[in-house]
């Protein structure tokens, strides 16, 4: 049923598909997610969308791989298929529902992270379609980690930056956000930021002491994303909201950060554990030093 | 043996049971059956048949039991139910069918519940089909999930002769009983997905990962996909929570996502990935069949397991069943008791719970006694889980993309009691969707009134 076509390495850890999945592709619009289920004893991890082809009914995910669901993604070849797919999930970008005589008249600037490239892209490529200019901070650790460069310099004003400054501008995206704005003498009426939390946390931050109203995308825990676990829930500002069905996006000055990058991490032990177990098949004994039979 | 009470039901033994997802209870083998049904006296007005909702013929039923041919039984239960294995084990039958069975007025009513389950169960083991439509109606009818209304709405569909769909927006078929309830009172391959193909027997046509408010609307169903008519039984919906400090706590979790994540997800199987956090002292907050599974599941993946609850053990919204299996089990009923605060370590994880005893006042809205804080009686417990089983709101995904559906005030779908027509032409729904959190039996008669309705209505049409 979803066929898995396309499946490619894109660096060390970062990996793209396609799949063949009509009902998603069909109402599928920038900001949504998908879930995914690779075989019957899977877990459903929430991805999103990074492309999509309505003729070909192929959606594309780009995916880093942190624990089990993503590696055994990862090993997935052409003509495979996965054992499950659903969407689209969350509430689309609110950009699509701005006027675009009003979005012409905005600066507006992506702010992407490591594999959050994937999800700015599908933004930043529906504003071009529109006759809508956008600039881009793309942001790596290294050069050998960069994705999509090439994708999103073809639909924004690209700009490139590196941790270790092997490539593009040299520092953090905040310190290429403070120098646009700084330096250069940039205007912002919007920022949206996606990335690692503790990116969208900064990236908020600095927004923040020029005034620049900010979006992000929010990637927490769940199961069902239709609304009904609450796994995903956090705080903006005083309210309880629920990530798959209030969000993805959320205002990025109010969201609580430090809350949700802790409940980011409640799994984490059980996964580590998890991924061990399958990346060691039959020499696996535990691997948590708690077993007492570490050779 | 003493006619007047029940032949007794088997079970796994309670220290046993607490450790393994087995079914808790065994039921009738052919001898206890028949033995149990002799019990009934084939009453002419027979009241029990009042107490279902879904009307099934229960005293013609334990005839057939009574002479054997649980083949007849099997049908005879078919004509007004789907899902007769899956009703055997979770209806409220105490406060049903057999609350108004004349033999419980001296001594205890007939098992029909367990009747009903035995003859089930003896139907899927044999393999006994289904009775399909003799005729096609030409007309598409598409239900929006595949829970108890859905499932059944579809099933009665079928047997009139309509091309019906199942949408169900998870991966696997059986709403609520494959996510909810927990395989120690409903096992998922043996029972759950072997009613689903009956269903699927009866020429039931079923599409998973389909999220209708997401995928597509209610109107592109019926505009683009040319369905004439479209039963809504989406189910309960979103988690509540208390709104007291700690709650976003890493160990604080819905019962819906706890018990997703053992049910649907399988993760008290090691061969599963899903991961769930079992938690060693865990505390349950509420007193209704949710707040039991939670705390029976918990319990089995190994916590010691109290359950919290503000009114006091009359007022258990729980089957009474349910609450004497977790007591046996070992459960720990704090009653008449209220959570004020989680309380939450420098990693922001949960280690305890602090509560306020309750006294009852005078009675609310819901004629149950309005449980009030005792000044000065906060404690605590420790505990490393907390579980909120405080009952759900309105998914608003249907509600927020079709137009001309009309919600009331607590935002469920309005829809009539007799038809399940809803505002909408053409737009029909039944179950959690309308009611809010209820029960299964009362979700099936939902959806069988919806059938006729839909009947009814594409008939005129």
């Amino acid at each position: 049923m979803y066929k898995v076509s396309n499946a490619r390495m894109l660096v060390d850890k970062i990996y793209a598909m396609d799949v063949e999945a009509p009902r998603v592709v069909a109402h599928c619009q920038p900001g949504q997610f998908v879930i995914v289920k690779v075989d019957e004893q899977g877990e459903r991890i929430p991805l999103t969308i990074c492309d999509y082809d309505r003729t070909k009914g192929t959606v594309t995910l780009v995916y880093q791989t942190v624990g089990t669901t993503t590696f055994k993604l990862s090993e997935l070849k052409d003509g495979d298929e996965l054992c499950d797919i659903t969407g689209p999930l969350g509430r689309p970008s609110d950009l699509i529902d701005t006027p675009v005589a009003d979005l012409k008249k905005m600066n507006i600037l992506f702010v992407a992270g490591g594999v959050g490239a994937a999800p700015v892209y599908p933004q930043a490529k529906w504003l071009k379609e529109h006759g809508v200019d956008c600039d881009v901070i793309l942001g790596s650790k290294t050069k050998d980690l960069l994705i999509m460069e090439k994708k999103l310099a073809e639909v924004s004003n690209l700009y490139v930056t590196t941790d270790d400054g092997s490539y593009g501008f040299n520092g953090m995206v905040t310190a290429q956000l403070e120098d646009l704005v700084e330096k250069q003498g940039k205007k912002y009426d919007l920022c949206v930021a996606i990335g690692p939390m503790i990116m969208m946390k900064f990236t908020a931050l600095t927004t923040k002491k020029y005034g620049i109203k900010t979006v992000v995308s929010m990637n927490p825990i769940m199961v069902d994303g239709t609304g009904m676990c609450g796994g995903c829930r956090l705080h903006v500002g005083d309210e309880v909201k629920f990530a798959c069905v209030d969000g993805p996006e959320f205002d990025g000055h109010l969201i609580n950060f430090d809350e949700a990058m802790k409940r980011s991490q409640m799994y984490k032990t059980l996964e580590g554990r998890a991924l061990l177990k399958l990346q060691e098949g039959d020499t696996h004994h535990g691997g948590c030093g708690e077993c007492g039979e570490d050779a | 043996m003493d006619n007047m009470k029940k032949v007794p039901v088997r079970e796994q033994d309670p220290k046993v049971r607490a450790t393994n997802f087995e079914e808790v209870c065994y039921g009738y083998n052919k001898e206890e059956a028949m033995a149990e049904a002799e019990r009934c006296l084939h009453c002419k007005n027979a009241k029990c048949m009042g107490g279902c909702p879904v009307s099934i013929n229960i005293p013609d039923f334990i005839q057939a039991v009574k002479e054997g041919d649980f083949e007849k039984a099997y049908h005879i239960i078919g004509e007004d139910s789907s899902l007769p294995a899956i009703c055997g084990r979770v209806c409220p039958q105490e406060t049903q069918c057999e609350q108004l069975c004349i033999k419980g007025i001296k001594g205890e009513a007939v098992s029909i519940g367990k009747l009903e389950r035995f003859v089930a169960d003896w139907a899927l083991e044999h393999d006994i089909k289904p009775a399909t439509a003799k005729a096609k109606k030409g007309k598409k009818v598409a239900v929006i999930g595949s829970g108890p209304s859905g499932l059944t709405c579809a099933g009665d569909l079928a047997k009139m002769g309509y091309d019906v769909t199942v949408f169900e927006a998870l991966h696997k078929y059986g709403g609520v009983l494959v996510y909810g309830i927990p395989e120690f009172r409903l096992p998922k391959d043996k029972v759950v997905a072997k009613e689903v193909k009956k269903v699927e027997e009866l020429g039931v046509k079923f599409e998973k990962n389909v999220i209708v408010g997401k995928s597509l609307t209610v109107d592109q169903l019926m505009y683009d996909e040319g369905f004439d008519a479209v039963f809504i039984g989406s189910g309960a919906g979103l988690p509540m929570f208390m709104g007291i400090p700690g709650e976003s706590a890493n160990g604080c979790f819905s019962a819906n996502e706890y018990l997703t994540r053992n049910n649907l997800m399988k993760a008290f199987r090691e061969d599963y990935d899903t991961p769930i956090i079992a938690g060693q002292k865990v505390a349950v907050v509420g007193g209704g069949n949710v707040a039991m599974d939670a705390a029976r599941t918990a319990l089995r993946l190994g916590a010691e397991v109290h359950i919290v609850y503000r009114r006091s053990e009359t007022e258990l919204p729980a089957r009474a069943e349910e609450v004497e299996h977790a007591k046996q089990e070992g459960i720990d009923f704090q009653l008449l008791t209220n959570p004020v605060e989680i309380l939450t370590n420098d990693e922001d994880h949960v280690v305890g719970i602090r509560c306020i005893r309750m006294e009852l006042g005078e009675p609310d809205d819901s004629g149950r006694r309005r449980p009030v804080p005792v000044e000065g009686s906060e404690f605590d417990i420790e505990v490393d889980t907390v579980i909120m089983a405080l009952g759900t709101t309105p998914n608003p995904l249907i509600p927020s993309t079709t137009e001309g559906l009309e919600m009331n005030r607590k935002k469920c779908i309005v829809a009539d009691d007799f038809t399940g027509l809803t505002s909408k032409a053409g737009v029909f729904a039944g179950g959690d969707a309308v009611t809010g959190a209820a029960t299964v039996i009362l979700a099936m008669g939902a959806g069988k009134s919806a059938a006729k309705g839909i009947d009814e209505y594409l008939s005129n049409k």
